[in-house]
């Protein structure tokens, strides 16, 4: 009881009033166009009428969050998978750009982590250009990558999944750098009186004591991988993807179809950290460093 | 041939000398040396393969000629600077950050709703924002009004959460000396927790500088008037115009670290206390 009272009540509290927010919001952006249509009908507009035109036109300003489930469960549940009407479908395509890109990520990030401790020019040179790398705004040159890569011959999943590896291999390599380092001067010293190679320091000692580090890292650099692959699909209408749908939605105004597209990544997004959550604690618990 | 021959021994040449420059005793110089050397490595290599292998010039073009055409279209890249860095991203920024810092506040005093924003807004932070780009540009119009609008619903999040946390940061025995001197609410957190709060803050800043830039420039791809940097970076790519569209990276490349660079300049004024810093 105490737990609901000092943690779901809060978060409940505010979810609440976000909803509140966005029913009003629908109202308000909405009415002109429910007072347009009334005025060429001649009809006056009763305040419940307003509610209920608000509330329900087919290409609102601002969909009411019901239209929206309403959508999404027309869009999931009762479309065949393989339609190209089917979210699920649109969703598979952008997961794989992501899970690709983030595995490309991260492996090039611990990689870099790597070398980086072991190697204090690689740390000298290669560290500033890394967070430079962060300071351009990458998701800018999406289009062109995705252009170049096509002209190539490069097309599908890996143009996408690129644009993922590029947003997600920062947060691992910065993670891993700090978690390589955080073994103290007693531990690699024990490790020196027992003669062990470097790569048996690192395997034995540098990688065990950074696995949280790196699920903090994964956690990011997963999220970040799903804007990548998303704005990846932004630029030039492909086949398929949540963020072409988005793109097409904007395209004929169809603001219930772009809203669906954007919970429904929301959802991917806050599924995808849970996920690594549980293996954190899975993981941490059976190394017996869970806190 | 020669090319590549003479990029690949000057990356040799470099390396070797980086190596030697990171061996010895820390110097100032080197810290600033060995990175620098480094990029200009990866650019003569970039231009070595470039012309070593012919590649055409619609795919990857040389840096030298991105300079080359940087230079000539200096008035076009400032135009387009100015719409999207100073009138989106930069005015978005100061709304956003601002907007979320006066919240954090206002929640402050409430730990009840507190314990309900903080994890709703870290939840937020983490979803894919920018796919509200074109729902913004939809309502409103194509100028940098929209893009400002996208780039205040990007920063807020972060700077919310990070402002909130950052203003439980002081420390229990900090604001027990605070209330034995029986300071006031505003005054205990004008004089201990905002001080306290600034590392955070200049942290969610920070993460703010580069959303803004990518939020703008994204925006632009929904809808824009006949200028901007991404209006210019879609456009041209169309044309295949890529040392153009590498020119505009190159403009948003150094913006975005010049942002970044004066946020952490000042942050470095503001937290001269904290351990990182010294």
């Amino acid at each position: 009881m105490s737990w609901f009272m000092r943690h779901a009540l809060p978060i409940l509290t505010v979810v609440i009033a976000i909803m509140v927010l966005w029913y009003a919001g629908a109202v308000g952006l909405n009415s002109k166009w429910a007072y347009d249509k009334a005025k060429r009908a001649n009809v006056e507009l009763s305040f419940s009428g307003l509610i209920a035109d608000t509330l329900s036109q087919i290409k609102p300003k601002l969909p009411a969050p019901h239209q929206v489930v309403a959508e999404i469960w027309r869009t999931t549940a009762l479309k065949n998978i393989t339609s190209r009407r089917s979210l699920v479908f649109h969703g598979w395509i952008t997961l794989s750009a992501t899970v690709l890109g983030f595995f490309m990520g991260t492996g090039l990030g611990i990689l870099l982590a790597v070398g980086i401790v072991h190697s204090r020019a690689m740390d000298m040179s290669v560290m500033p250009w890394v967070i430079a790398s962060q300071t351009i705004p990458i998701l800018a040159i999406a289009p062109m990558v995705i252009v170049v890569l096509n002209a190539v011959g490069v097309s599908g999943l890996l143009p996408k999944a690129v644009i993922s590896m590029y947003l997600s291999f920062f947060p691992v390599v910065v993670g891993m750098v700090k978690g390589l380092r955080s073994p103290d001067h007693m531990q690699l010293d024990q490790m020196r009186t027992w003669n062990a190679s470097k790569v048996q320091t690192l395997w034995l000692l540098r990688l065990p004591s950074s696995t949280p580090y790196l699920f903090t890292s994964l956690k990011i650099a997963m999220a970040a991988a799903l804007v990548g692959a998303i704005v990846a699909e932004l630029p030039i209408n492909q086949n398929g993807g949540l963020g072409a749908r988005m793109l097409v939605g904007s395209y004929y105004g169809q603001t219930i179809q772009i809203w669906s597209a954007l919970i429904v990544a929301a959802v991917l997004a806050a599924v995808l950290v849970a996920l690594i959550g549980v293996l954190q604690n899975i993981t941490l618990k059976r190394m017996g460093m869970a806190r | 041939m020669n090319w590549l021959i003479g990029a690949i021994a000057f990356w040799l040449g470099a390396w070797v000398l980086n190596l030697w420059l990171a061996k010895r005793p820390k110097m100032k110089l080197a810290a600033f040396v060995v990175p620098t050397l480094f990029g200009i490595t990866l650019l003569i290599l970039w231009e070595g393969v470039v012309r070593g292998f012919q590649i055409n010039p619609v795919l990857l073009p040389a840096p030298s000629s991105i300079g080359i055409r940087f230079a000539s279209s200096i008035p076009t890249l400032w135009v387009d600077f100015v719409q999207t860095f100073m009138k989106g991203a930069l005015s978005g920024f100061v709304i956003g950050c601002s907007a979320a810092f006066l919240t954090a506040v206002a929640v402050d005093r409430s730990p009840f709703l507190q314990a309900g924003l903080l994890p709703v807004g870290n939840f937020v932070a983490a979803l894919p924002i920018i796919g509200m780009a074109p729902v913004l540009v939809m309502w409103f119009g194509f100028d940098w009004q929209s893009k400002a609008a996208v780039v205040v619903v990007m920063v807020y999040f972060p700077m919310l959460v990070n402002t909130v946390q950052g203003l439980k940061a002081s420390e229990p025995m900090q604001r027990d000396l605070m209330r034995t001197y029986a300071a006031s609410y505003p005054q205990a957190l004008m004089k201990l927790r905002l001080p306290a709060a600034m590392p955070f803050i200049f942290n969610g800043l920070k993460i703010s500088t580069t959303l803004a830039l990518i939020g703008a420039i994204v925006a632009e791809f929904f809808g824009s008037p006949i200028k901007g940097m991404g209006f210019r970076i879609s456009t041209e790519v169309g044309r295949l115009a890529l040392d153009m569209v590498w020119a505009e990276i190159a403009v948003a490349a150094l913006a975005g670290s010049a942002f970044y660079g004066c946020v952490a300049m000042i942050e470095r004024a503001v937290t001269f206390w904290h351990p990182s810093q010294r």
